[in-house]
């Protein structure tokens, strides 16, 4: 770590301190990054973010395809370098990192797997082999000990996964969308691995696209086209939302549409200046459409960061870059 | 004019001793969006498949646009299926040409607002947001009168979602139906209605606040939610972590306390979540099932 990154992360120490948020132990060391860019030839896949990932506490980074969430946490992973910028690991030995896709081997068996990883990351068998039962047990693998990974559903292949990440207990977990496409059986499991792994004092770094997963998660950081438009506790971000956002009973007008989006049958629309359109319309059409303010719950809360981001790419003149923007998600 | 899209009455279908469909009543009418909820192997797969004209009941009745589904009836069914049902060998076009060709004479409107730009591209270069515009559009191009939906905006960020739904909205308000498969309830959220699988059978039905009903689960607010969370799992309690509290959804309040030990904390009752809730429900189904 260069001088400044140690200046950085003590000053970072002594505010968490101070601020006191009751989640941290005094002098407990954070793990993360700092106005962290990537580059990829001339793709900026990241744009000065920031992550703070907390020792006993889960951080969630959210966003859609190509938000830049993997690519984050390769970065902190240690698998990619920032091309500017500051990570802060506990060193390669000390972080966990579940792919996406598990790296676990599909033609050994669950057992064989496990005895694979703890080798490779210098865990006597021994010492692993009462947690591994433990868990296996509580995730409900314990029958599937001698199958092969190949024969697991997506959720068993995950639960796995994050078994054999925890084995050598690492400071830094980073966990790459571990609930995708897994049903909400196998996904309670999960979780419970994750909360199992905070409350042992790990810091928890964990990827998602689903917000009501990231509502569960300590604090929040949103991704959108690689840069930050949202960070704090779920309820700082809903707290942040500038403006009103009140709910439309009938499709919005023209001029609206941009700051409209749509939920269930109803919709929302986002007032930047706080003046929702109100009983003093015009037209009774106008007066029957607008309904008061609504308290915005973290979903709405980032469609307008997103929104809110995607009008200012628009206003600095870049159209044609936003268009391509709006092209990829 | 029978407002009823697609029928299903008591519908089951077995595999050999494996029954995986098991007599589900299922409706959905014009302009309505009906979410079926159900972990891995509630048979909700089947369903769809039997719904379209893919696989045969054992006994019961399926109903589309007032007749059993036919190739006739095939024309007017849109289908997205989960892994989106592009090929990936060919560009936006070609797919959208093939499957104009496939529909054969009907009207046809690909609505590709903003992907213009990717229409010559071989598909499975694109990112997958792209690929699932193209999918939904390729979806929704022949104007079906039902659609069926397989988990339609799954890995999107919020305002992309909304987009999505919107033009899934746009086809119920012309008057089509949809049916939507989902394990996530942000996506629930967006149905008119929804139907609760598990096992194969139908255990729940309503809107989300139907479903959820009265079900109530514990909370438990630690000054130390990790020692909580220990100590209640040294009893065996499932507990799960929301923020710095954990909710305890199958286990009585009154059992809670005790197991804590001396871990300080607030205890109380709230209503369930629709997740907590569907979870409950599918643990019951479970239980059903083995007996």
């Amino acid at each position: 770590m260069t001088a400044a990154g140690r200046a950085h992360s003590a000053a970072r120490e002594t505010a968490a301190r101070e601020t006191d948020d009751g989640g941290q132990e005094p002098g407990a060391e954070e793990w993360g990054t700092n106005m962290l860019s990537v580059r990829y030839g001339a793709v900026l896949a990241l744009d000065r973010v920031t992550l703070r990932a907390v020792p006993g506490e889960i951080t969630a980074v959210v966003g859609g395809d190509g938000a830049g969430r993997t690519t984050l946490l390769r970065c902190v992973s240690g698998l990619v370098g920032a091309s500017e910028g500051e990570i802060r690991t506990p060193g390669l030995r000390q972080i966990g990192y579940l792919q996406a896709d598990t790296g676990m081997y599909p033609d050994l068996s669950v057992e064989e797997n496990l005895a694979f990883r703890a080798t490779a990351f210098g865990v006597e068998p021994a010492a692993a082999g009462q947690r591994v039962n433990d868990l296996l047990e509580r995730t409900g693998l314990a029958a599937w000990r001698q199958r092969l990974v190949r024969q697991l559903s997506g959720g068993m292949r995950k639960k796995l996964g994050v078994i054999a990440v925890l084995l050598h207990h690492p400071k830094l977990l980073l966990f790459d969308e571990p609930t995708t496409g897994v049903d909400p059986v196998s996904r309670a499991d999960l979780w419970w691995l994750i909360a199992h792994a905070a409350a042992e004092g790990a810091a928890i770094v964990m990827s998602t696209s689903y917000l009501d997963e990231a509502e569960r998660a300590t604090s929040v950081l949103v991704l959108d086209a690689g840069r930050e438009v949202a960070a704090g506790t779920p309820d700082e971000i809903v707290a942040a939302v500038p403006g009103a956002i009140c709910v439309l009973n009938a499709r919005p007008r023209q001029d609206q549409q941009k700051m409209a989006w749509r939920r269930g049958r109803q919709w929302r629309l986002w007032c930047p200046d706080g003046n929702c359109p109100a009983a003093d319309a015009d037209t009774p059409a106008e007066r029957g459409q607008a309904q008061a303010r609504i308290q915005p719950d973290l979903q709405d809360a980032v469609t307008v960061a997103v929104l809110a981001r995607e009008l200012d790419t628009a206003r600095d003149g870049q159209l044609s870059n936003a268009t391509a923007k709006g092209g990829v998600r | 004019m029978n407002d009823m899209l697609a029928e299903c009455t008591e519908v089951t279908r077995r595999f050999g001793q494996f029954t995986a469909v098991d007599r589900v009543s299922l409706r959905v009418a014009r302009g309505e969006v009906v979410g079926l909820l159900g972990a891995n192997g509630a048979g909700k797969t089947t369903l769809i498949r039997i719904m379209l004209g893919l696989l045969g009941v054992s006994s019961g009745e399926v109903r589309l646009f007032g007749a059993p589904p036919s190739r006739e009836s095939r024309r007017h069914v849109g289908y997205l299926p989960q892994g989106l049902g592009l090929y990936g060998d060919l560009t936006v076009t070609e797919n959208l040409a093939f499957a104009r060709a496939a529909f054969g004479n009907q009207p046809w409107h690909a609505d590709l607002g903003g992907l213009q730009e990717f229409a010559g591209e071989v598909v499975s270069r694109l990112p997958l947001g792209v690929q699932r515009r193209a999918a939904f559009a390729e979806a929704l191009a022949h104007q079906p009168g039902l659609l069926f939906l397989d988990e339609p905006t799954s890995g999107v960020d919020p305002l992309a979602r909304a987009r999505l739904w919107e033009t899934i909205q746009q086809a119920t308000d012309g008057g089509a139906g949809a049916l939507v498969t989902t394990h996530y309830m942000e996506e629930a959220e967006e149905c008119d209605r929804l139907v609760v699988m598990a096992n194969g059978r139908v255990t729940a039905e309503g809107t989300a606040s139907q479903i959820v009903g009265d079900a109530r689960v514990t909370v438990v607010q630690a000054d130390s939610w990790a020692e909580a969370f220990g100590a209640l799992e040294a009893a065996g309690i499932p507990v799960a972590l929301v923020g710095r509290t954990l909710r305890v959804p199958e286990t009585a309040t009154a059992k809670v306390a005790p197991a804590l030990g001396g871990v300080p904390a607030r205890i109380f009752e709230t209503r369930a979540t629709l997740e907590e809730r569907f979870f409950q429900l599918t643990r019951q189904g479970q239980e059903r099932a083995a007996g």
